[in-house]
């Protein structure tokens, strides 16, 4: 909402000036967007009276003129405007005048005319966008008026952005009770009397739909003149509140609008016919609206119809058809109330937007009707002439909304803000914002005015006085009182410490979307069934992640793309897994960690080497992270078979058999898809068993003495590292301490689906120290069961 | 028989001669070892004659000491050698970079967020969470958002076609820590939250943390100290706030939190709005089974990546979900 303060200054006496004044409004909650002047700098205009104007004897085009610009001798001006004529004041340029588009005014000589100055049109006053002819200022103004003076232009325009529930602050009264009661300043209510009804011309009214619209009051005018000239005043006051000059229908109807909130409309009478009605919109019927739309009109908007005809969308915007052009004599003009749940989304859906729809959908007040068309009805016959009919009202008064009376008990009030405010200090912030108020037993109850929508309960009217009184008056204090018992589970490993744990490894943490296009989770299988927003921004961000290893390949290929020659990124967050087949948009959340690597494995150093990240690296990661919560031994890995990684290299995390996850190096044909050649190595695993981890128990230090004893076996390859560990452990029991591989051969010496492991077994006896004897039986029966089992055979 | 002190310098000039421990070794046979020419000198004794042997024992017993004595001097000159020599070889340029491993980096948004947690943890609130994909009840009308009302708009809101949406905010989380635990309730809320709305200052997807305390005196003045305390420590600096009356329908009185910045860039410091809050709307407190007359509670909401761009002077909130190795290698 924009508005000057000059037109402010008419509804309410301040001395402030436009930045204390902002100030005070951002401060009670109406927050200023910003203050502009009213106008551009026009230093050295005048108002001038045009004494002749003769036909210029070389240009057809040009008149020469005698101006009055409050000199003693008369000014020549050489004019191009069709409308200089004598008798018009106008604004004259005066020599030396620099104009705001920067033009400066010289002495000239037109076609062999010396002129001296420019008469000006709004257009090159910056008043207006586009003008046909000079500027028509007052005729009593008085030549030689500084421009400045005579149109107030030392003005500033404020602009609030305001929040939904002041809906009554869409109006230059609205914003000036709050303004009345910020600055306890006076507040001048503007009187508005019943215009005489000069003719008998009516049009009836019916409400067939009273729960949308509960009030219609209409009124038909007739023999106006909309060719006449909207008054500068109020032409001016429309510009700065950011409205154009339309005619003087349209002008009036805005201004009544902005003045008193109630948005108005005008059809052409000549064009309807038969009663009024206002009903719902039946389904088929199109409009074609004010601004060309085609609305496809729907069962839940309301329309206003002549022979039931739609004629206009209620509230929204009028019909084309019945439009009020500058030939229009005869008007019907419609103030009415309409219910906010009848309005609200409709303009939205039909494309179009509208000052009106805007304060309908917020609420206007419901007792205002009567009082905007009498104001209307008054403005538009002091400007265009013409006679008032009676006023055709029908309403519904139990469907209009009421404003109940609110109580505010005193002590409610100090507990909520902790302002202690005596009764009448309350009651004078209620009747500075026009609210009837009433003293009570430590309490007051006040009974808002209608267009306060926003009044409703007790901890409203708090906020009234805490907003009005100053919330720069508020007190801090440490809040007192019992604290809640705080729970911290030691067992359960925080998302803090896995991600110091990854980039402490060398990762680094990645933030990306959870919402994809589609097909980048068409690798994964989940092309068809990530589950889609009904309104995604674009296609690109129109899939909710069932997996985060996608967003984080789409980052890894920006930075290889960039010249990092190593991308290791981490990212933890929601994942929206389908749960069922697509289509039927069933997921689980599931808080899942996962990790890409891809470029070298360390960074460049002369110490290192150039290898590039493999299956290892992720598998390394995944099983740090497995000691993080003291549960590792409850995990496993399985080769997998997901068809999107590497056949050969890829492993499933299980945890006590159930699922927790994956590591792998990418398909190339996926890597490749995402923009990255080379391999690509990846792990995702749900978060939940990672992080249900086990508080530490310590066991008693060793006494005695550990063994070493190394193995090497070879062995087909299709045996896993995993089933030799398992007889190992299982062979050699509670002695087995660890056990550590450290060697991997294939070969010289070693035939095609063969391998050579190498490995120590570290034993220990809690109760006593390890006999050589002992130990040897031990490992005798390690490579007995070994070579039995999986066909290893003791090597060299 | 040798002259003794001739065998002495020569076994002298000799052990000055040797170059390492093995000549040095060599030297000490010849003339201590079992046949070496000293241990010879002693063996003659026994043939000289007795008047002299006393004397030339002595002596030779003297000579030998003598000759140890040198050849200790020289072993451990030798190995000072030896090892300096070695230092000399394994000298290392010391500018050289060390062996390391390369270095992760957690990102910014994340840094903040875990800096306002930690912050408010001391203030003695529990973290609390919730799902992303909301229904509209939790996300909008337990939170007294009336259906059609105009602040839905102010959110502009992803939707699934079963009319599930993405939450707008994090506030959905004040109504089930309200429905799960009982007053005296702290609790925050961080996590991600979604916007239809993408431009240079926003983002559809952005991270909140979410504050909510509930008891039986709770005023706006306790949510004003709490949050200029928050401030305070968050920004390491004591920071003037003010609190401008705003519009949430989920609280009522509600604020928007300003705090006067130095962007340090040369221009005067600004206010810049950094959080909304306000008192626990009734509505709420009873859609989470609280009764309002008995208590009543403060919540706020805070953009995480505002707190994140103001602290660590990043210009382009769009570069955060960029995850350029350029900036996030900025934070360690």
């Amino acid at each position: 909402m924009k508005f000057n303060l000059a037109w402010l200054a008419e509804w309410v006496k301040t001395d402030l000036a436009a930045d204390e004044l902002s100030e005070r409004l951002t401060m009670g909650g109406l927050e200023v967007d910003g203050v502009t002047p009213a106008g551009a700098t026009l230093d050295g205009v005048v108002a001038a009276r045009i004494i002749s104007a003769e036909q210029h004897p070389d240009a057809d085009r040009l008149r020469v003129c005698q101006v009055d610009a409050g000199g003693d001798e008369p000014v020549q001006i050489v004019c191009g405007a069709p409308n200089a004529a004598a008798g018009l004041v106008a604004p004259l340029a005066t020599v030396g005048t620099v104009l705001p588009g920067g033009l400066k005014i010289k002495p000239a000589k037109l076609r062999g005319v010396e002129s001296h100055g420019m008469l000006c049109s709004a257009n090159e006053l910056e008043l207006a966008e586009d003008a046909d002819g000079l500027l028509p200022l007052p005729g009593d103004a008085e030549a030689g008026t500084p421009l400045t003076a005579l149109l107030g232009l030392d003005d500033q325009v404020i602009e609030v952005d305001l929040t939904p529930n002041r809906g009554d602050c869409l109006s230059i009264l609205g914003i000036a009770q709050d303004v009345a009661a910020l600055t306890r300043s006076e507040f001048t209510p503007l009187e508005v009397p019943d215009v005489p009804v000069g003719c008998a011309a009516t049009r009836s009214v019916t409400l067939d739909q009273p729960s949308d619209c509960a009030r219609y009051v209409g009124r038909v005018i007739q023999g106006i003149n909309n060719r006449a000239e909207t008054p500068l005043w109020m032409a001016e006051k429309l510009r700065r509140c950011g409205l154009r000059c339309i005619h003087p229908v349209v002008d009036v109807t805005n201004y009544v609008m902005l003045e008193l909130g109630q948005p108005l409309h005008a059809f052409d009478a000549s064009t309807i016919e038969g009663p009024v009605s206002v009903r719902r919109a039946r389904t088929g019927e199109t409009l074609t609206l004010l601004d060309g739309t085609e609305a496809d009109l729907e069962e839940d908007m309301v329309v206003i119809t002549d022979a039931d005809r739609p004629v206009a969308t209620a509230g929204l915007m009028g019909g084309l058809g019945t439009a009020v052009t500058e030939d229009t004599a005869d008007i019907f003009l419609e103030s009415a109330w309409f219910d906010p749940a009848a309005i609200i989304g409709r303009a939205r859906r039909l494309g179009v937007h509208s000052d009106a729809a805007h304060r309908f959908e917020r609420g206007v007040d419901p007792q205002g009707q009567v009082r905007a068309i009498e104001r209307a009805s008054a403005l538009l016959t002091d400007i265009a002439g013409g006679e008032c009919g009676p006023l055709s009202h029908a309403v519904r008064e139990a469907e209009l909304p009421s404003r109940a009376p609110v109580t505010l008990r005193l002590a409610r009030l100090a507990r909520l803000t902790g302002f202690e405010l005596t009764a009448d200090k309350v009651m004078e912030i209620f009747k500075n914002l026009g609210m009837a108020v009433e003293a009570g037993t430590d309490a007051v109850t006040v009974t808002p005015p209608p267009r306060r929508f926003d009044i409703d309960i007790e901890e409203d009217l708090v906020e009234e006085v805490a907003r009005i009184y100053g919330y720069d008056q508020l007190r801090e204090a440490i809040p007192t009182g019992d604290l809640p018992a705080v729970q911290l589970p030691e067992g359960l490993v925080s998302l803090r410490r896995i991600q110091g744990y990854l980039a402490d490894a060398g990762l680094s943490e990645a933030i990306t979307f959870s919402f994809r296009n589609r097909s980048a989770f068409e690798p994964l299988g989940d092309g068809e069934r990530a589950l889609g927003l009904a309104n995604p921004l674009s296609a690109d961000l129109a899939a909710m992640r069932t997996s985060l290893v996608p967003g984080l390949l789409h980052a890894a290929a920006h930075n290889l793309n960039r010249q990092q020659p190593r991308v290791a990124l981490f990212e933890s967050g929601h994942c929206f897994v389908p749960a069922t087949a697509a289509g039927e948009g069933a997921v689980t959340e599931v808080l899942r960690l996962a990790g890409v690597a891809a470029g070298r494995r360390g960074t460049e150093q002369w110490l290192g080497t150039d290898d590039s990240f493999d299956f290892y690296d992720a598998k390394g990661w995944v099983e740090g992270l497995l000691d993080l919560g003291g549960a590792a031994e409850e995990f496993t890995f399985e080769a997998g078979q997901r068809p999107y990684l590497h056949p050969g290299q890829q492993a499933e995390l299980l945890r006590s058999g159930e699922p927790a996850g994956w590591i792998g190096t990418l398909h190339p044909n996926w890597s490749t898809k995402s923009g990255i050649r080379g391999p690509v190595v990846a792990f995702e695993v749900d978060l939940a068993p990672i992080c249900a981890g086990r508080v530490p128990v310590a066991q008693a230090l060793p006494r005695y003495p550990s063994v070493r004893r190394d193995l090497n076996v070879v062995v087909n390859k299709r045996v896993s590292w995993y089933q030799i560990a398992q007889i190992v452990q299982e062979t050699v029991g509670n002695l087995l301490t660890s056990l550590v591989v450290f060697d991997e051969y294939t070969g010289q010496g070693i035939t095609g689906d063969q391998r050579s492991l190498s490995f120590g077994l570290i034993l220990r006896d809690n109760e006593k120290t390890l006999t050589d004897e002992s130990v040897d039986g031990v490992m005798s029966k390690v490579v007995t069961r070994l070579n039995d089992q999986l066909g290893a055979e003791l090597r060299g | 028989m040798e002259d003794l002190s001739e065998l002495l310098g020569e076994a002298q000039t000799q052990i000055e001669a040797a170059a390492d421990a093995a000549a040095l070794d060599e030297v000490r046979v010849s003339f201590l070892g079992k046949s070496g020419r000293l241990t010879a000198l002693l063996k003659s004794l026994g043939k000289a004659p007795p008047e002299e042997r006393r004397e030339r024992g002595q002596a030779i017993n003297q000579a030998k000491a003598q000759l140890q004595s040198t050849l200790n001097a020289r072993r451990e000159a030798i190995a000072e050698q030896a090892l300096t020599a070695q230092f000399a070889a394994e000298t290392v340029d010391v500018t050289l970079p060390g062996r390391r491993a390369a270095a992760g980096t957690i990102h910014p948004v994340t840094r903040a967020m875990n800096r306002i947690v930690d912050v408010l943890q001391r203030l003695g609130f529990e973290v609390a969470d919730g799902p992303e994909i909301e229904d509209d009840f939790h996300n909008f009308e337990a939170l007294n958002f009336p259906p059609h009302h105009p602040a839905r708009a102010m959110h502009d809101t992803f939707y699934f076609s079963d009319g599930r949406l993405l939450r707008t905010h994090t506030s959905p989380v004040q109504i089930r820590a309200m429905q799960r635990l009982k007053p005296p309730i702290r609790v925050i809320a961080p996590g991600k939250v979604y916007r239809a709305d993408s431009d240079q200052t926003h983002s559809p997807m952005f991270h909140q943390v979410e504050g909510l305390l509930v008891g039986e005196n709770v005023s706006m003045a306790n949510l004003k100290g709490d949050l200029h305390s928050f401030a305070n420590a968050f920004f390491e600096e004591d920071l003037p706030i003010r609190f401008r009356p705003s519009y949430f329908p989920f609280t009522e009185p509600s604020a928007e939190v300003d705090v006067l910045f130095d962007l340090k860039d040369g221009s005067r410091p600004r206010w810049l709005e950094v959080l909304g809050c306000g008192m626990v709307h009734p509505n709420v407190l009873r859609a989470g089974g609280i009764d309002p007359e008995r208590y009543s509670g403060y919540a706020f909401g805070m953009g995480v990546e505002r707190f994140a761009m103001l602290r660590y002077g990043i210009a382009d909130l769009r570069e955060l979900f960029d995850n350029d190795l350029n900036l996030l290698r900025q934070f360690h």
